[in-house]
C-alpha cells in the first residue's frame, strides 16, 4: 500500500524568473519524509513538515527571490515504502533534498539512494551512528542526535551515579541493535557489565513478558533500547510489574517530550536522559515553540523538529551561496565548509563523516508539583560540552575520514 | 527449582501466566469478531478501531464527565455499541447478500476514516489512562509478581467469554439468533423480528470490542492506533479457531497466547511471527480451522 500523501505542498515563495535559472527546474524542492501516521508521528510527522515552512519562511525565501516548495510523505516504518517514496520523489518529482526520515532502518536505505541518485539527505530523526560511521556518505548529513551521544549522555551519567549491572530491552531493528550496542560500549567502559538483552519485535504493545525476563536477571538498570510508543508502554508497565519498586531503575535511552507528555509526570518523574534541545531553554527556543504549537494542533516541538529547521535553514544558506542545488555532493561539502549558526541550535560545525555538532542536554523530568503548565516537563540536570557530545572522528570507521 | 529447556520453571510459570492475560484480549476481540461474522456473515475489519473507540471512551468518560473505571466499564461499550447499531442501519444491512469481501472492505474503510479523524485530533503517542485505585498494587506469588489488575482482566474476560457462549449456544434467544442466519425467512414466519435481532447482535459484537478497549486504557496508553497493532493478530486467531465458531474462538485465544508468552522466552524476536506460523500451519491441515465446522 503506496500512500504518499500530498501532504503540505507549499510554494512558499514565487520569485522572478531569471533569478532562479542556476537552479534544477528552476525550484528548490524538500521532501520531509518521516512517520506521518503510526508510532513516532508526534515526535516527527507532520510537525517535520511545519518546521521546515517556517525555516524557509524565516530564511526570507521569497525576498531572496528563491522559489521553494516542501512536500511530505508516510513511509510508515517500512523501509521498502521509504525506498520507493525518495526513488520516485528524485526520478519524477526532482525533489533536491531528503529531510528528517526516523526509523534507522528507512534511513539507512535512504542514505544508499541518495548517494547513488548525487541528492542531499538530512537526517533529523534517525539515530543509529552507522549513517556517520561505516555506512557515512558524501551526500547525508546527521543533524540532531544519534545512538552514540545518548550513550554516552545517559549511560555515563547513569554508571557513574552507580548503576553498574545492565539488562537491555531492545527494539529489534537497526535502530535498537545501534543504541544497544553503543550504550554496551559505555557501560564496560565505566567498569560495568551487561547482564543481558532480549529483542522484542517492532512495534510491540505487550512488555510483561520481557520485562519479567529483565526482573529476573537482577541488573540494577534496565536500559530500554526503544523509542516511541514502545518506550512509554515499556517504561507504564514496568510501574505495574512492581519494577522500580523492587529495586531495579530503568534508563530510557531515548524518550521525547511527546513521550514524557503521554506518559503523564506521575508515571515519569525522574527519568533521566538525553536530548538535543529543549523548548524552554532560552527565549529563542521558546519564542520558536510558541509560533510552531499553533500550527502543530497544540503539540510543542521535539529535538526532531528543531534538527529539521535547523537543517534546512543550514542548507538554504549553502544553497544561496552556491547558487545551485543541483550537485547534491557539492551543497553537502559547502555545508561543511561553513560554520553553522542559526536560533535554535546556536553556532557549530559539521564534521567531515556528516556529523553535526553541538552541545547535548542531560534533563530528568519534572515532579508533578514543580510543573507550571501541560509542556513544562523536563529540567537540566547539565550539559555535555559539543566537544564531549558526540563519538570521536577516529573511531567511527568512516571511508571518508582519511587516516 | 528444576529447569525446563534451560530456563527456570519459576520464570516460566509467569510466562505462561502473562500469556493467559494477553490471550484474554485475544479471546475477547476475537469473540467479537466470530459472533459478527457467524450471525451476520461480516468480517469485521472495524473492530480493531471499535477496541480504541472504547479506551477512547473511557478516558473521556473520566476527563470529561468525571466517571471512574468501573461505570466506564459498563458505558463505554453501550455507547460504542450504539455507533456499531447505526453503521449496521446505516451501511452494513445492504450488504448481507452481496459478496464478503463488500463487508470487508466497508468496515476497513471505516477503520481507516475513524483512526486517521482520532489521530488528527489526539495525535499518535497516547493519552494516559490510570489503573483504578480498587486494583492498584499486586500480589507475590512466589514465582512472579501480579499486579492486581491483571489477574481481574483474566477473571473478568474468562466470565465475559463464557457468559456470551452461554447466551448465544444455551439460551433461546441463541436459538433464535442461530436459526435466522440459517433461514431468516421461515424464523420470521414464527413472529420474531429478524433484522432487529441482526442490528442488536453486531451492537453486541462493537460492545465486546469497546469492553476490551476499556480493559485495555490501564495497561497500554490510549493510541489512535492501538486497535490497528492488535487486529491483524486476532484475526490469525479467529482463522485458526475456525471463523464464527464462538468456543473455538476463546480457546484458541487463549491457547495462541499462551504459545506467544512462551516464544518470547525461548525466541523473542519470532514472538510477532509466531501465530502466523501457526495459522499457516493449520490451514493446511484444517483449512476451516480448529473448530470449524467445515465447508
Amino acid at each position: 500500500m503506496k500512500r504518499i500523501i500530498g501532504l503540505a505542498t507549499l510554494a512558499v515563495a514565487i520569485g522572478c524568473g531569471t533569478a532562479q535559472a542556476q537552479y534544477s527546474d528552476g525550484v528548490i524542492k524538500i521532501g520531509v519524509m518521516n512517520d506521518m501516521s503510526g508510532t513516532y508521528a508526534d515526535l516527527t510527522g507532520p510537525g517535520s513538515v511545519v518546521a521546515a515552512q517556517m525555516a524557509v519562511e524565516d530564511f526570507g525565501a521569497a525576498a531572496k527571490g528563491l522559489k521553494v516548495e516542501i512536500v511530505g510523505a508516510d513511509h510508515q516504518n517500512k523501509p521498502d515504502i521509504g525506498s520507493n517514496v525518495v526513488r520516485s520523489w528524485i526520478d519524477t518529482d526532482k525533489v533536491d533534498v531528503i529531510v528528517d526520515v526516523p526509523t534507522s532502518s528507512v534511513a539507512l536505505a535512504v542514505n544508499e539512494i541518495v548517494r547513488e541518485k548525487n541528492k542531499v539527505f538530512l537526517i533529523s530523526g534517525a539515530a543509529a551512528s552507522n549513517l556517520t560511521g561505516d555506512k557515512c556518505s558524501p551526500n547525508t548529513v546527521h543533524w540532531t542526535y544519534d545512538t552514540w551521544a545518548l550513550a554516552n549522555g545517559t549511560g555515563n551519567a547513569i554508571v557513574k551515579t552507580g548503576g553498574k549491572n545492565w539488562f537491555f530491552l531492545t527494539a529489534d531493528y537497526a535502530f535498537g541493535h545501534a543504541l544497544e550496542r553503543d550504550t554496551a560500549a559505555v557501560v564496560e567502559k565505566n567498569g560495568g557489565k551487561v547482564m543481558g538483552k532480549v529483542r522484542h519485535p517492532f512495534p510491540a504493545t505487550d512488555f510483561s513478558s520481557f520485562l519479567l525476563q529483565a526482573q529476573a536477571s537482577k541488573a540494577q538498570i534496565i536500559g530500554l533500547a526503544n523509542a516511541g510508543a514502545d518506550t512509554t508502554n515499556a517504561i507504564k508497565q514496568a510501574a505495574e510489574f512492581g519494577i522500580v519498586k523492587g529495586g531495579q531503575s530503568l534508563a530510557a535511552l531515548l524518550i521525547f517530550i511527546s513521550d514524557v507528555k503521554a506518559l503523564g509526570l506521575p508515571t515519569a518523574q525522574g527519568l533521566v536522559f538525553t536530548e538535543a534541545w529543549y523548548w524552554d531553554l532560552n527565549d529563542a527556543n521558546r519564542d520558536f515553540a510558541k509560533r510552531f504549537a499553533p500550527r502543530n494542533k497544540g503539540i510543542h516541538p521535539s529535538m526532531i523538529h528543531a534538527g529539521v529547521y535547523s537543517a534546512v535553514t543550514h542548507y538554504l544558506k549553502a544553497v544561496t551561496e552556491l547558487k545551485s542545488d543541483a550537485d547534491g555532493k557539492a551543497v553537502v561539502a559547502k555545508m561543511k565548509a561553513t560554520p553553522t549558526d542559526d536560533k535554535l541550535f546556536g553556532k557549530g560545525t559539521i564534521r567531515a563523516d556528516g556529523r553535526k555538532i553541538h552541545p547535548m542536554y542531560l534533563f530528568e523530568v519534572k515532579k508533578p508539583e514543580e510543573s507550571k503548565g501541560p509542556w513544562d516537563l523536563y529540567k537540566l540536570r547539565a550539559t555535555i560540552p559539543a566537544n564531549e557530545a558526540f563519538r570521536p572522528i577516529g573511531e567511527g570507521k568512516c571511508p571518508l575520514v582519511s587516516g | 527449582m528444576f529447569e525446563i529447556f534451560g530456563i527456570p520453571s519459576q520464570a516460566l510459570f509467569g510466562q505462561l501466566l502473562i500469556g493467559l492475560i494477553n490471550g484474554s484480549f485475544y479471546a475477547l476481540l476475537s469473540l467479537g469478531l466470530a459472533v459478527i461474522f457467524g450471525m451476520l456473515n461480516i468480517i469485521n475489519f472495524s473492530h480493531g478501531a471499535q477496541y480504541m473507540l472504547g479506551a477512547f471512551a473511557a478516558y473521556f468518560l473520566l476527563q470529561v464527565a468525571g466517571l471512574n473505571y468501573w461505570v466506564a466499564l459498563v458505558v463505554a461499550p453501550i455507547a460504542v455499541g450504539f455507533t456499531g447499531v447505526v453503521i449496521e442501519r446505516l451501511f452494513l444491512q445492504w450488504l448481507y447478500k452481496l459478496d464478503h469481501l463488500y463487508g470487508l472492505l466497508l468496515t476497513f474503510g471505516l477503520a481507516l476514516i475513524i483512526e486517521g479523524v482520532f489521530r488528527n485530533y489526539f495525535g499518535s503517542s497516547g493519552l494516559p489512562y490510570r489503573v483504578p485505585d480498587a486494583l492498584q498494587g499486586g500480589q507475590n506469588l512466589g514465582f512472579m509478581f501480579l499486579p492486581n489488575y491483571r489477574a481481574w482482566v483474566i477473571v473478568f474476560s474468562v466470565v465475559v467469554c463464557f457468559a456470551t457462549w452461554f447466551l448465544i449456544e444455551r439460551t433461546r434467544l441463541g436459538a433464535n439468533l442461530r436459526a435466522a442466519t440459517e433461514n431468516p425467512t421461515l424464523v420470521r414466519a414464527f413472529g420474531i423480528n429478524v433484522p432487529r435481532m441482526i442490528t442488536l447482535t453486531y451492537g453486541f459484537g462493537v460492545g465486546l470490542a469497546a469492553l476490551a478497549g476499556v480493559m485495555a486504557a490501564p495497561i497500554y496508553n490510549v493510541s489512535p492506533q492501538m486497535g490497528s497493532d492488535l487486529i491483524i493478530i486476532v484475526f490469525a486467531v479467529v482463522v485458526i479457531g475456525g471463523m464464527g465458531s464462538i468456543m473455538g474462538a476463546i480457546l484458541t485465544g487463549f491457547g495462541l497466547g499462551v504459545i506467544e508468552g512462551l516464544t518470547k522466552v525461548f525466541f523473542p524476536e519470532a514472538s510477532n511471527t509466531v501465530i502466523f506460523v501457526i495459522m499457516a500451519i493449520v490451514l493446511l491441515i484444517r483449512p476451516s480451522g480448529l473448530f470449524g465446522r467445515g465447508t
